[in-house]
C-alpha cells in the first residue's frame, strides 16, 4: 500500500467536511437577501469595495520569503546528512551561511525590512 | 465464504494494514474535531476566571449545566442556522474555497504526528501515525505552508478593505515566521540525526533531561514564538486586530463558513501543540517511565502502553493549548512593524547562530 494513500483519504475527508459546513449554511439558513445585506462591511459609509492597491512592501516580503525559505530547505539536506559529512559538511555550511548572511545584511542595510 | 476464510483473509498483511489505516484516520479525525468545541469553551471560561467573572455557564442538558460545556454546541447550531451572505463583487470560487483550505491543511499535518510507538500486530509492524514517513519534518513544513492560502484567499476574495488589509498583514506575517520556524527545527535534525518524527521521540527517551527542550532550548523558544505567529494568535493576532480591522480576513464571512475558520484555527493550534510536544517534550513518552517499563507494567500488552502514550501526548498538547489561552490574556498585541522586525531582525539571525552553535557543539562531541 502506498504510504501516502491515507493522507489522500484524510485530504478528501477534510475537504468534504469543509464543503459540508459551507453547504449547510447555504441550504439551512434563511434565504431572502437585499442589497444592503450584501454590501461589504464599511462601518456605514457607502461601500466602494477595494482590492486593487496594496503596499509594495508585501511583494518585497514575499520575494525575501522565497529566498530565505529555500535556504532553509538546503539546510535540512545538510542536517539530515550531518554525521556522514562530518567536518567537511560543517565547513561548507559555514561558507553557505556566511554568504546567506551577507545577503541578509544587504537586505537590512537597504531598508527592505523597515515598515513605516 | 465461511467465517474461517474471512478470518484468514483479515489476517493477511494488506487487510491488517488497511484496517490499521482506517482506525488511525478515525482516531486522528475524532480527536482533532473534538478540540475546537472544547477549546472555544476553555477560551471563554479561562479569561472569565482570570478576570473574575463567570463566563458562559448557562447552557447545559436539562437541569445539568456542566459549567456551560454545551455552549459550543449551541453556538455551532446557531451559526449553521444563520443567513449565508456572500458580499457583492466577491470572487465566488476563492470565497468558498478559503474556509475549506483552513480545515484540511490542519488535518493533514495531524497525519504525520506519531501518537504512539510502533506496534507489532500479527507479526506486522504498524507505525502509530496516519502516515509514517522518514521525511516527516519536510512533510509538516510543506503542508503548513499551505495554511497561508486560507488567509490570502479569504481576504482577497471578499472585496472589502478590512478583509484585504487583514489578509495582507496576516499572509506577510505567516510567511515571515515560516523562516524562523524552519530554522528552529534544523538543529533538532542535527541533534537527533533523523527527519522521522517517531525516531526523534524514541531517541529522546523518557527522562526530561534528554528531551529536545533541554538539548535545544533556543530552538524551543523560537518554535514557541513561531507557533503563535503561524496560527495568528495573540500577541500576533494582527490579522484580526478587532480594534482596527473589524475582524481582519474573515470580516465578510458568516454562518457556518465562519465556524469553519474557527475549526481550522483551533485544529491547527492543536496540531502545532502536538508537534511541540513531539519534538521538544518527548511526544508519547511518559516522563520518567521508559516505554519498555510501561509495557512490562501492563503485562506485555503493547496496545495498552500505546494507549497510555497517546494519553500522555494529549496531556502534553493540552498544556500548550492552555499556554495559548494564557498568553492571549496576558500579553498585549504587537504593532505591525515590531512584529515584522521581531521575525526578520531578531529571530532569523538568532536562528542562524543557534544552528551554527548547535552544529559546532555536536561536531565537537561526535567527531573526534
Amino acid at each position: 500500500m502506498n504510504p501516502y494513500l491515507p493522507v489522500l483519504i484524510v485530504l478528501v475527508l477534510g475537504v468534504g467536511l469543509g464543503c459540508i459546513l459551507s453547504a449547510l449554511a447555504h441550504f439551512i439558513g434563511p434565504r431572502p437577501l437585499n442589497k444592503v445585506n450584501t454590501d461589504p462591511f464599511e462601518c456605514g459609509v457607502p461601500a466602494t469595495g477595494e482590492r486593487d492597491k496594496m503596499s509594495v512592501k508585501f511583494y518585497l516580503t514575499g520575494i525575501l520569503f522565497i529566498l530565505f525559505d529555500i535556504e532553509t530547505v538546503f539546510l535540512y539536506l545538510w542536517a539530515s546528512a550531518f554525521k556522514q559529512l562530518g567536518w567537511f559538511g560543517i565547513s561548507e555550511i559555514i561558507v553557505f551561511l556566511v554568504i546567506l548572511f551577507a545577503g541578509y545584511i544587504y537586505v537590512v542595510k537597504r531598508g527592505a525590512l523597515e515598515w513605516d | 465464504m465461511g467465517l474461517d476464510e474471512l478470518l484468514a483473509l483479515l489476517k493477511t498483511d494488506t487487510a491488517i494494514e488497511i484496517i490499521a489505516a482506517v482506525i488511525k484516520i478515525l482516531v486522528v479525525l475524532v480527536v482533532c474535531l473534538q478540540v475546537p468545541p472544547v477549546m472555544v469553551w476553555v477560551e471563554r471560561r479561562a479569561p472569565a476566571m482570570m478576570q473574575r467573572r463567570k463566563g458562559p455557564n448557562r447552557v447545559g442538558i436539562f437541569q445539568w449545566r456542566l459549567y456551560g460545556l454545551i455552549q459550543s454546541l449551541a453556538d455551532t447550531v446557531k451559526l449553521v442556522f444563520k443567513q449565508e451572505v456572500v458580499p457583492r463583487g466577491a470572487n465566488k470560487v476563492a470565497y468558498h474555497m478559503a474556509p475549506i483550505f483552513g480545515v484540511f491543511t490542519a488535518l493533514l499535518i495531524a497525519c504525520a504526528i506519531p501518537f504512539g510507538n510502533d506496534l507489532m500486530i500479527f507479526g506486522q509492524k504498524i507505525g502509530l501515525s496516519v502516515v509514517r514517513l522518514d521525511v516527516g519534518f519536510l512533510f509538516i513544513l510543506a503542508i503548513s505552508s499551505l495554511a497561508v492560502y486560507t488567509v490570502t484567499l479569504a481576504g482577497w476574495s471578499s472585496n472589502s478593505k478590512y478583509a484585504l488589509l487583514g489578509s495582507l498583514r496576516a499572509s506577510a506575517q505567516m510567511i515571515s515566521y515560516e523562516i524562523p520556524l524552519g530554522m528552529s527545527l534544523v538543529p533538532i535534525v542535527v541533534i537527533f540525526g533523523t527527519l522521522d518524527l517517531n525516531q526523534i521521540v524514541v531517541s529522546q527517551g523518557a527522562f526530561p533531561w534528554a528531551w529536545g527542550v533541554v538539548r535545544a532550548p533556543v530552538s524551543f523558544l523560537l518554535f514557541l514564538i513561531c507557533m503563535f505567529a503561524e496560527t495568528n494568535r495573540a500577541p500576533f493576532d494582527l490579522a484580526e486586530g478587532e480594534s482596527e480591522l473589524v475582524a481582519g480576513f474573515h470580516t465578510e464571512y458568516n454562518s457556518a463558513k465562519f465556524a469553519a475558520f474557527f475549526l481550522g484555527e483551533y485544529v491547527s493550534m492543536f496540531v502545532l501543540s502536538c508537534l511541540a510536544s513531539t519534538i521538544f517534550f518527548g511526544g508519547w513518552q511518559a516522563p520518567f517511565i521508559p516505554y519498555e517499563t510501561i509495557v512490562k507494567l501492563v503485562g506485555g500488552y503493547a496496545w495498552i502502553a500505546a494507549l497510555i502514550g497517546f494519553t500522555v501526548l494529549i496531556l502534553k498538547a493540552s498544556f500548550f493549548m492552555w499556554v495559548y489561552v494564557w498568553v492571549r490574556w496576558t500579553l498585549p498585541r504587537f504593532r505591525y512593524d515590531q512584529l515584522m522586525g521581531l521575525g526578520w531582525k531578531f529571530m532569523l539571525p538568532v536562528g542562524l547562530v543557534n544552528l551554527l552553535v548547535t552544529a559546532l557543539v555536536m561536531a565537537a562531541l561526535e567527531f573526534h
